[in-house]
C-alpha cells in the first residue's frame, strides 16, 4: 500500500502550485481586487469596506496566510450574485457537473476504444483510414458548436431529444429526493423509472457533445499502443504458444495497451472539465461551469476563484485516480514506487 | 543524403497527401479574408437591415443575415481577422516564451530548470480552458487577455517539448564540438542547438494553433473578451444559438463551420508537416 | 522411420514496397526423434524466417513460392488457422531470443504457463496452479512456488529463459524450435541454459532444431548443423563430418571465423564481402559474389546438390 501513499504525496505540490495560483490570481493582479470582490455596484467608500474586511490592506504574504487559513477552514468566500457562500453553492451544483462529465467519459471510452483496437488489428486497410478520418474531424469541432448542431437536428429537426432544458423538465417531472445529487443514481435509488428515463435523455446530447472531442486522443493512442503492443516480442511468444486469437488481443495485447491509454486520460480530464462550462452553456445545464459563468459576466469574484480552485483540485484528483488505476495494471510501477 | 531524404519526404507530405495542400490552400484564403476580410466583404459587417431580419441563406445573401439583419457572410469573412489573429498571436508568443524558457531549462538544468519545471507543472496541474477563464477574469475582460491567456495555457506544451530536445542536443557531437572550440554557452545555444529544434516546434504550433482557436472561441462563446457587435465567430455562435428553436439554422452553423474548417485545415496542415519531417512518426 | 518435421524445396518471398524480397530458396531439412538439429549462418541469412513458416506464423508480407513442409504427417502450409493454432504450443513450441521482452511484462509468469495448459492440456482449472509449478520444477528452478508469482520484470534473463523453456516444454512438444536462445545472455547462463535444452531434448525424445550464428555453440550442442547463407541452405552434416571436413567455401569461412579453444583472436578471420541484397535479380549460386573458387559454371541453373556421403549434402558445384 505504500505506493498509495507515495502517490498521495506526489499530489502536494501540484495543489500547493494551484493555491498560489488562485491567490496570485486574485490578489496579486493589476487593478484593485477589492473593487472586484466589492462588485460592479460598489462605491469608493464600499470598496474600501470590503478591501478592510479581506485584509487586502495587509500585505501580500500576510493575505497569502489568511487565504491559507481560510480555505482549511473551507471558507471560499461569499457570492454576490446568490448571497450564499461559494462552497455551498458550488457543491450543491458539482453532482450535475459531475454526472455529465462521467457520461461524455463513458461515451468517449465506449467508442474511441474499440475504434482504436479494431483500426490496429487492420492497419492501412478501409476501416483504419474510416476510424482516423472520422476521429480528425471530430477534433475540430468546437464542442459548444457541435452542442448546438445536435440539439438543432435531433430536437429542432427529427423531434428524437428532448427540449434542452437542463437536467430534467421539471414541469413533468419532479426532483427525485436527494441523496447523490446525480439524477441518475437518484431516480434510480428511488425506483423512479420514468425520472431515471427523463433524466437519461436529457444527458444524451449533452454527454456525446462533449465527448466527441475527446474521441480524438483516446482513439488515436489506443490504435498507436495496440498496434505497438501486437507487435511486441510476447504477442509473437502468444501466437507461438498457440494461444486464441481472442486472449492473445485481449489478455496479452490489450492489456499491454491500457497504460499508455490511462496516460492520455490525464490530458482528457482536463479537456473534459474545460468544456464542460461550454456544454453546460448550451444546454442550461445547471452545473459549476454554468454557475462560473454567470459569475465571470457579473464580477463575482469569489464565485470564479472557487470554481477555479475545484476544477483544479478536481483535476488533481482525477490524474491521482488515473495513476492508480495505472499502477493496478501495471506490477512494474507498483514495484518503482 | 540528407537532401535527398527531405525530398521524398516532401513528395511523400504533399504528393501522397494532397489533402494537405488542399488545407494550405484553405488556409490561406481564410488568410486572405484575415488581411481584406474588410473590403472583399460584400457588405458592412456592422451595418444593421432593419427589413430584411433573420432572412435565409440567397443569392443576395448567401450566408443569410442575423437578428439585425446583418449579412452572415460579411461578418464570417472579417471574423477570420479577429479569429486567426488572436490565435496566430497566442501560439506565436506562446512558441517564443516556451522555447526560450525550455531552452534555457534544458541547456543550464540546474535551478533554472527546476523553476521552469515546477512553473509548467503548476499550469498544467489545472483543466486549461477552466485557467484561461481564471486569467482572463482575473486581468479583465478583454481581447488583449484572451490572447494573453490562451498564450499561458499553450506555454507548458513548448517549454517542455523545447527542454526535451535541448537536454538532448546538448551533448550531441556538433554541439560538444562547437563548446570545445572555445564557444560560450549562449552563442552555442543560438547558434547551434535552437535552429536544429525549430523545425519539429513548427510542427507543434501548427497542431497547436487549432487549439489556440478553439480555445479563444470557447471564451467567446461564454461572453469573455470580445463583445458585440464584434464579428468573431465564437460570439456570432453564441447569437445565432438563440434562434434554434425556431430552425433558423444559418445564424450559428456558418460561423461555427468557419470555425471547424479554420480548426481542421491547421490540424492537417500539422499532421502533413510531421510527416514531412519525420514519416516514421505517423499514427 | 518418418520424419517429424520434413521441409522440401521450401521457397519464401515477401513482397515489399522496394520490391520481392527472395527470403528463402529451395530449402530443404528434415528432423526426427530427439535429435539436435542446428542451423547456423550470418545474420539476416534467413533463419528466423524459417522458424516461423515451420510455425505457419510468418508476417503477412510473406509468399510462400514452393515446395512442401509436413510436420507427423500434416501438411504444414495448406492447414486450416485452426489446426495450426492446436499445434502452436501442444506439438511445435518456440523459444525467443531476449527472454525478457519474450514474456507478458504485466502476467505473472506462472499465469502465462497455465494460459498454454489450460488452452492445449484440457488441464481441470483445480490443477492448473499445481501443474504449471511442475512445470517450473521441471526446468531447475529454485523456489518454484514463489516464482510462479512472479513478474517477469522480477527475474534475471536466465531464469525468464528458464521460464520460456518450461512455457514451451508444458505439453510436451515432440518439436522445439529455439531461435537464438542464448542471444543477450552472460555466457555462464548461455551453458546453463544450453545444457537445460540439451537435457531436456534427450530425456522427452523431443527433436529440437537449434537457430543461431555461433557455429562453435552448434558444434558443441547439435547432432548435425544446416548452414544457411542469404535465403539458401548450402550445406547439412553431422557436426564432427561438418567442422572437420567442411565441403562448402561458406560453411569453412564460418569456421575461420569461429573462435575455438585451441585458436587465438588473432587467428580469426572474417568473412570478406557481404550477404547479397536478397531484393531483385540473384545469381544461381548466391555465395558466388564472395566466393574465390567461382567459375562461370557456378552461374548454371539449376545450382545441383552434391551428396558427398549418405548424411553429408552441400549445394555447391566445387566443394572442397
Ligand atoms: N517482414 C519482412 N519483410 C521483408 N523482408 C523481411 C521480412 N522479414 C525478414 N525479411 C528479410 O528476410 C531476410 C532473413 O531475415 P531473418 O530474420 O530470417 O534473418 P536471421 O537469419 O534470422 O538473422 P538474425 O541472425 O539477425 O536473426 C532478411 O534479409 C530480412 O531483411
Ligand atoms: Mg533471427
Amino acid at each position: 500500500m505504500s505506493f498509495v501513499w507515495k502517490r498521495l504525496l506526489g499530489t502536494v505540490p501540484s495543489l500547493a502550485g494551484v493555491i498560489v495560483v488562485t491567490f496570485l490570481l486574485s490578489h496579486a493582479l493589476p487593478g484593485d481586487p477589492a473593487a472586484y470582490f466589492a462588485g460592479p455596484a460598489a462605491n469608493a467608500v464600499s470598496i474600501a469596506e470590503v478591501r478592510a474586511k479581506l485584509g487586502l490592506d495587509q500585505s501580500l504574504p500576510l493575505q497569502f496566510l489568511h487565504y491559507l487559513g481560510d480555505l482549511a477552514r473551507g471558507d471560499l468566500g461569499h457570492s454576490l450574485t446568490t448571497g450564499q457562500p461559494v462552497v455551498t453553492d458550488l457543491l450543491q451544483r458539482l453532482p450535475a457537473s459531475m454526472e455529465l462529465t462521467f457520461f461524455a467519459l463513458v461515451f468517449a471510452v465506449a467508442i474511441a476504444i474499440p475504434m482504436g483496437v479494431w483500426a490496429a488489428t487492420r492497419p492501412d486497410s478501409l476501416v483504419d483510414h474510416v476510424c482516423r478520418a472520422t476521429v480528425s474531424v471530430a477534433a475540430a469541432f468546437p464542442t459548444f458548436f457541435v452542442g448546438l448542431l445536435l440539439v438543432y437536428v435531433f430536437y429542432f429537426l427529427l423531434d428524437l431529444a428532448p427540449e434542452p432544458v437542463g437536467r430534467l423538465n421539471e414541469i413533468l417531472y419532479t426532483v427525485p429526493p436527494h441523496v447523490t445529487g446525480m439524477y441518475t443514481l437518484d431516480s434510480l435509488i428511488a425506483g423512479d423509472w420514468p425520472v431515471l428515463a427523463a433524466s437519461l435523455a436529457q444527458l444524451v446530447l449533452p454527454a456525446i457533445s462533449l465527448g466527441l472531442f475527446a474521441l480524438a486522443p483516446i482513439a488515436r493512442i489506443t490504435r498507436a499502443a495496440m498496434l505497438q503492443s501486437l507487435g511486441s516480442d510476447f504477442t509473437r511468444t502468444a501466437r507461438a504458444s498457440g494461444l486464441k486469437r481472442g486472449k492473445i488481443l485481449f489478455t496479452y495485447a490489450f492489456r499491454n495497451a491500457l497504460l499508455p491509454v490511462s496516460n492520455v486520460l490525464g490530458m482528457v480530464f482536463s479537456f473534459l472539465l474545460g468544456a464542460n462550462v461550454l456544454i453546460e452553456q448550451v444546454y442550461g445545464w445547471q452545473g459549476i461551469g454554468a454557475y462560473a459563468v454567470n459569475a465571470v459576466l457579473a464580477s463575482d469574484y469569489a464565485a470564479v476563484q472557487g470554481f477555479v480552485l475545484m476544477m483544479a483540485v478536481l483535476y488533481v484528483l482525477l490524474n491521482l485516480l488515473v495513476d492508480l488505476a495505472g499502477t493496478l495494471i501495471d506490477p512494474r510501477v507498483r514495484f518503482e514506487a | 543524403m540528407r537532401d535527398t531524404t527531405l525530398g521524398r519526404n516532401i513528395v511523400h507530405a504533399f504528393g501522397e497527401n494532397r489533402l494537405t495542400l488542399v488545407a494550405v490552400g484553405i488556409l490561406l484564403l481564410l488568410l486572405l479574408c484575415a488581411m481584406f476580410g474588410q473590403s472583399l466583404a460584400p457588405y458592412d459587417p456592422l451595418t444593421t437591415d432593419g427589413a430584411a431580419k433573420l432572412s435565409s441563406p440567397s443569392s443576395t445573401h448567401p450566408f443569410g443575415t442575423d437578428a439585425l439583419g446583418r449579412d452572415i457572410l460579411s461578418r464570417v469573412m472579417v471574423a477570420a481577422r479577429l479569429d486567426l489573429g488572436m490565435a496566430i498571436s497566442a501560439v506565436v508568443l506562446s512558441f517564443t516564451l516556451g522555447l526560450t524558457l525550455g531552452a534555457v531549462a534544458g541547456y543550464f538544468g540546474g535551478w533554472p530548470d527546476r523553476i521552469v519545471g515546477r512553473l509548467m507543472d503548476t499550469i498544467m496541474a489545472f483543466p486549461l480552458f477552466v485557467l484561461a477563464m481564471g486569467i482572463v477574469a482575473a486581468l479583465g475582460n478583454t481581447e488583449l487577455n484572451i490572447i494573453l491567456a490562451t498564450m499561458i495555457i499553450n506555454l507548458p506544451f513548448y517549454s517542455r517539448f523545447a527542454r526535451g530536445e535541448v537536454n538532448v542536443r546538448r551533448e550531441m557531437g556538433y554541439v560538444e564540438a562547437a563548446r570545445m572550440g572555445g564557444n560560450k554557452a549562449l552563442p552555442v545555444l543560438i547558434n547551434h542547438i535552437i535552429p536544429n529544434i525549430l523545425p519539429p516546434m513548427m510542427v507543434q504550433a501548427s497542431l497547436n494553433m487549432g487549439w489556440a482557436i478553439l480555445n479563444a472561441a470557447g471564451l467567446s462563446f461564454i461572453g469573455l473578451g470580445v463583445r458585440p457587435p464584434t464579428p468573431e465567430w465564437g460570439i456570432m455562435v453564441s447569437e445565432g444559438a438563440s434562434f434554434i428553436i425556431s430552425g433558423e439554422w444559418w445564424t450559428f452553423v456558418f460561423p461555427g463551420a468557419a470555425l471547424v474548417l479554420a480548426v481542421f485545415c491547421f490540424n492537417l496542415l500539422g499532421d502533413g508537416l510531421r510527416d514531412l519531417l519525420d514519416p516514421r512518426r505517423r499514427i | 522411420m518418418t520424419a517429424q518435421l520434413q521441409i522440401e524445396n521450401f521457397s519464401l518471398v515477401f513482397r515489399t514496397r522496394q520490391g520481392m524480397v527472395r527470403a528463402l530458396e529451395d530449402v530443404s531439412l528434415w528432423i526426427t526423434g530427439s535429435e539436435i538439429v542446428g542451423v547456423v549462418g550470418e545474420s539476416g541469412s534467413g533463419k528466423s524466417v524459417l522458424a516461423y513458416a515451420i510455425m505457419g506464423l510468418q508476417d503477412a508480407a510473406a509468399q510462400v513460392t514452393g515446395g512442401r513442409i509436413t510436420f507427423g504427417g500434416m501438411d504444414m502450409l495448406g492447414a486450416s488457422e485452426e489446426a495450426l493454432v492446436d499445434v502452436r504450443g501442444r506439438e511445435i513450441a518456440m523459444i525467443f531470443q531476449s527472454p525478457r521482452t519474450a514474456l507478458n511484462p504485466i502476467r505473472r509468469v506462472g499465469r502465462q504457463i497455465e494460459d498454454i495448459l489450460s488452452q492445449h492440456a484440457n488441464v481441470p482449472a483445480s490443477k492448473l496452479r499445481s501443474q504449471a509449478i511442475a512445470a517450473l520444477e521441471r526446468v531447475h528452478i529454485p523456489d518454484p512456488e514463489r516464482r510462479y508469482k512472479a513478474y517477469p520484470f522480477e527475474l534475471s534473463g536466465g531464469m525468464c529463459q528458464r521460464v520460456m523453456i518450461a512455457m514451451a516444454l508444458a505439453c510436451s512438444p515432440s518439436l522445439l524450435i529455439a531461435d537464438e536462445p542464448t542471444t543477450g545472455l552472460d555466457v555462464t547462463t548461455q551453458a546453463v541454459i544450453m545444457d537445460l535444452i540439451r537435457e531436456m531434448s534427450r530425456s522427452s525424445r523431443m527433436a529440437t532444431l537449434l537457430i543461431t550464428h555461433d557455429l562453435a555453440l552448434a558444434g558443441e550442442y547439435c547432432d548435425r548443423i544446416a548452414v544457411m547463407h542469404a535465403g539458401h541452405l548450402v550445406e547439412i552434416a553431422p557436426v564432427a563430418e561438418l567442422l572437420h571436413h567442411p565441403a562448402h567455401p561458406y560453411t569453412r569461412q564460418l569456421l575461420a571465423a569461429t573462435p575455438t579453444p585451441h585458436s587465438s583472436i588473432e587467428d580469426l578471420v572474417s568473412i570478406p564481402g557481404q550477404l547479397p541484397d536478397l531484393r531483385g535479380d540473384l545469381p544461381a549460386c548466391r555465395f558466388s559474389g564472395r566466393c574465390e573458387r567461382h567459375a562461370p559454371i557456378c552461374d548454371e541453373r539449376p545450382l545441383p546438390w552434391a551428396t558427398l556421403s549418405p548424411t553429408h549434402h552441400v549445394r555447391c558445384r566445387s566443394p572442397l
